[in-house]
């Protein structure tokens, strides 16, 4: 018993108090901000650089749900692209995760296309079955962590669940591959209505690094709204929660 | 010449492809046989690539005691479509002649289970994941359950298909693919070393690091770029980091499988601390970013190295306190004591790597058998368990987690002694044509193997990867029969195997 109370007296108290202000590290590779005077020239130059295709050669835009947030545009050109520790980088349209030169505001929901029975059922109690479609286990911690004694999600009701007949939405991690593509929609057609679901990083919004690879069938996200999307190689967990609140309307 | 084979050591340059001996399959099969019998030699790939209507077949066998690699390689026309089959006398080479069965279309005849590795994308027959072919029990007495590929938790998918007496486990057999995604088809068409850098990040998450080192390896071995000292130092404490972070996550999951609470709670806060000081480190908790071969994006400054010497202190305390509880509670230990056995023979057979070997007895340790980096001059022991069961399995990490924190300080010490200059990281590469280029990796998982093949122009034509689990998932089918299947959770955890790292 004894060892028991030393161990609760290490432990203290770990639980992140603010979900939406808790720091992270200065060089955690949230939102890019890209100067609005990059030339044409490093336009091109990152454009050819980056790994996964998310700079736009003609605009110089970042989609952040293709990026991989390896930041080595940012190493080649560090005075005109900037990645900040803002990790409240969810968007609930595709359109929403494209950051253009000269954008430096906050990424944030647009409330109009925000159905109304999701937050009307959902904002006390979200119930969440994840697939995995492929992806690399990375997401998958994040998503567990998401729901740990430091981050602690459920203390909005958000929690995930064993089975997708008690769960309000699924969260897809991965680019889907082929051989999980019948899976996938075997789990949602199993969630009652009505139901949300989230892509959770980079792989599951866009493919990733994956998008050209005969062996991902992608079709069951192409086919279906999308309710929120989380970016991250791997989503933060303070990414995954933040966007869900906000979707939700929790203050 | 009688040389039927040419010796390489890790992380040396690559071999000449010209240069390696081509045998007649008879020579090839019995010198493999012959030296797979000695206990130090294992193998660590089996693989073929097609070139101009002829199919060369390689084998890499890794020996412990000399610390070198055996590349023994032959061919045959392409046409001809069936082998003798070496599974019956080497176990352990049942995975890889699976593989070159499903991907090719080479029989192997005498294989006692030749059946469906991964449902890749381009096998030659191509079979639908539903069409696996189970083996079944025609019985009354006997039930079947199936599990997955979606599974309760937060996990990756695969199928597990039991075959029970009641709630006792008679056989357990597992199908996976459901995460392939082609990766090695996309080493060889990413024609770029810094998306092949990412993708080796992505290869398992959960060993970005590790995977990320093998490839860096390959790239440093073909290019002949040496890493510095202090760069090498660096790479280590950052797959120390890896494991310790994963070997206290593990102790969480084991503790919530056996419903304790306090040790999930506790260690899950421990993981956290471990994985922070790695963001704080590279701006990742995975280690992403951080490696890369030539040189680093994130040298690691004063600030991080007192961050990380901070981390040691807390977590070697806490992490101590909590598995000093965890294996004294009769409540725990009830669980973990003699559950889910694994035999050394059985390790052996069927060529477990890893923590999977290193707790039935058997030395294997990459780091000190076939050392890279700065393990070259730092000495590691492995450390060795041998009852072979869940328990070993758990104390296996609390022991590994108190080394990797002495290994982490003593090499923070010998680095502040350094010239700290990591260097920048290299992408523009030109590699050495016709060669065959091999790297060795001590993940927390066990041996990573990564091999690249370049043709006469330097282009990367074959990429094989290999993580651990390839393995290790036979163990735990070995480890849960004549268990109580209530008891397939905890055993699972105790191998915490990689479904991508397998299905690739």
């Amino acid at each position: 018993m004894f060892k028991g109370i030393k161990v609760i007296k290490s432990h203290g108290i770990q639980y992140v108090k603010n979900l939406r202000t808790q720091p992270v590290s200065p060089l955690f590779r949230g939102r890019p901000v890209i100067k609005s005077n990059i030339s044409r020239d490093d336009i091109r130059m990152v454009s050819n650089l980056c790994p996964s295709g998310a700079i736009d050669p003609e605009s110089g835009s970042i989609d952040i749900g293709r990026c991989v947030f390896c930041r080595e545009c940012s190493f080649a050109c560090p005075e005109k692209i900037v990645f900040t520790d803002d990790y409240r980088i969810a968007a609930n349209t595709r359109n929403g995760l494209i950051i253009h030169p000269g954008n430096e505001e906050h990424l944030r929901l647009n409330e109009e296309i925000i159905r109304t029975e999701v937050r009307r059922m959902f904002k006390r109690s979200l119930k969440l079955r994840q697939v995995s479609a492929g992806g690399d286990n990375s997401c998958e911690m994040e998503l567990n962590a998401a729901g740990n004694v430091n981050f602690d999600m459920g203390r909005y009701g958000i929690e995930f669940v064993a089975s997708p007949r008690h769960a309000d939405g699924i969260v897809i991690t991965g680019p889907v591959s082929e051989n999980m593509a019948e899976a996938l929609q075997i789990t949602w057609d199993a969630v009652p209505e009505p139901k949300i679901i989230i892509l959770a990083g980079t792989d599951a919004i866009s493919g990733g690094m994956f998008t050209d690879s005969p062996a991902v069938r992608r079709r069951f996200i192409d086919e279906h709204h999308i309710d929120l999307y989380v970016p991250g190689n791997p989503c933060h967990p303070l990414t995954f929660i933040n966007g869900i609140m906000d979707l939700l309307g929790i203050k | 010449m009688n040389q039927k084979y040419i010796g390489i050591k890790n992380c040396s340059l690559p071999v000449d492809i010209g240069q390696i001996p081509l045998l007649s399959y008879e020579e090839f099969s019995g010198k493999v046989k012959e030296l797979l019998k000695a206990e130090e030699n294992h193998c660590l790939n089996y693989f073929t690539i097609e070139e101009a209507g002829d199919r060369y077949f390689y084998c890499l066998i890794a020996c412990d005691s000399e610390k070198n690699i055996q590349v023994l390689s032959h061919k045959i026309r392409k046409e001809k479509a069936s082998l003798v089959s070496l599974t019956p006398d080497c176990p352990s080479l049942h995975v890889f002649e699976r593989e070159i069965f499903e991907n090719t279309g080479v029989e192997f005849s005498g294989h006692p289970w030749l059946k469906p590795l991964r449902y890749p994308h381009d096998a030659t027959s191509k079979t639908d994941m539903a069409d696996y072919p189970f083996y079944s029990i025609d019985s009354e007495e006997l039930h079947e359950v199936g599990v997955g590929p979606v599974h309760a938790g937060v996990i990756e998918p695969g199928h597990f298909r039991f075959i029970c007496n009641g709630e006792k486990v008679l056989h357990l057999e597992i199908q996976l693919g459901y995460q392939h995604r082609g990766i090695e088809k996309l080493f060889v068409e990413k024609d770029s070393t810094l998306r092949r850098c990412i993708l080796s990040e992505s290869i398992a998450g959960d060993t970005s690091v590790g995977h990320a080192l093998a490839f860096t390896q390959i790239i440093e071995s073909l290019t002949g770029i040496q890493a510095g000292e202090s760069l090498q130092i660096e790479r280590c404490i950052a797959l120390e980091l890896e494991r310790m972070a994963v070997h206290i996550g593990d102790t969480a999951a084991l503790c919530g499988d056996v419903a304790y609470q306090l040790g999930q709670v506790v260690c899950e806060a421990l993981r956290t601390l471990i994985i922070n000081t790695t963001q704080l480190w590279c701006g990742n908790r995975f280690g992403k970013g951080l490696i890369r071969p030539g040189g680093s994006n994130y040298p690691m400054t004063d600030n991080v190295e007192d961050a990380v010497l901070k981390v040691l202190d807390q977590t070697e305390k806490r992490f101590g306190e909590i598995s000093d509880l965890i294996f004294s509670l009769p409540s725990v230990m009830a669980r973990f004591e003699d559950i889910g056995h694994v035999t050394e023979d059985q390790a052996r057979s069927i060529g477990a790597v890893g923590m999977a070997a290193r707790t039935c007895g058997i030395s294997r340790d990459i780091r000190s058998s076939h050392p890279f980096q700065y393990y070259t001059k730092f000495p590691v022991a492995p450390v060795i368990l041998d009852s072979g069961d869940v328990l070993a399995r758990a104390k296996m990490r609390d022991l590994e987690f108190r080394e990797s924190v002495r290994i982490v300080r003593d090499l923070i010490n010998i680095r502040k002694k350094r010239n700290k200059e990591s260097g920048k990281p290299v992408y523009d590469t030109v590699l050495k044509p016709g060669s065959l280029a091999v790297a060795l990796v001590e993940g927390w998982r066990g041996e990573i193997c990564h091999i690249a093949l370049t043709d006469n122009k330097g282009r990367i034509v074959n990429y094989k990867i290999k993580d651990p689990s390839l393995h290790n998932w036979l163990a735990l089918a070995l480890a849960v029969r004549n268990q109580e299947i209530s008891d397939f959770p905890v055993c699972n955890k105790s191998f915490n195997l990689s479904y991508c790292g397998n299905d690739l």
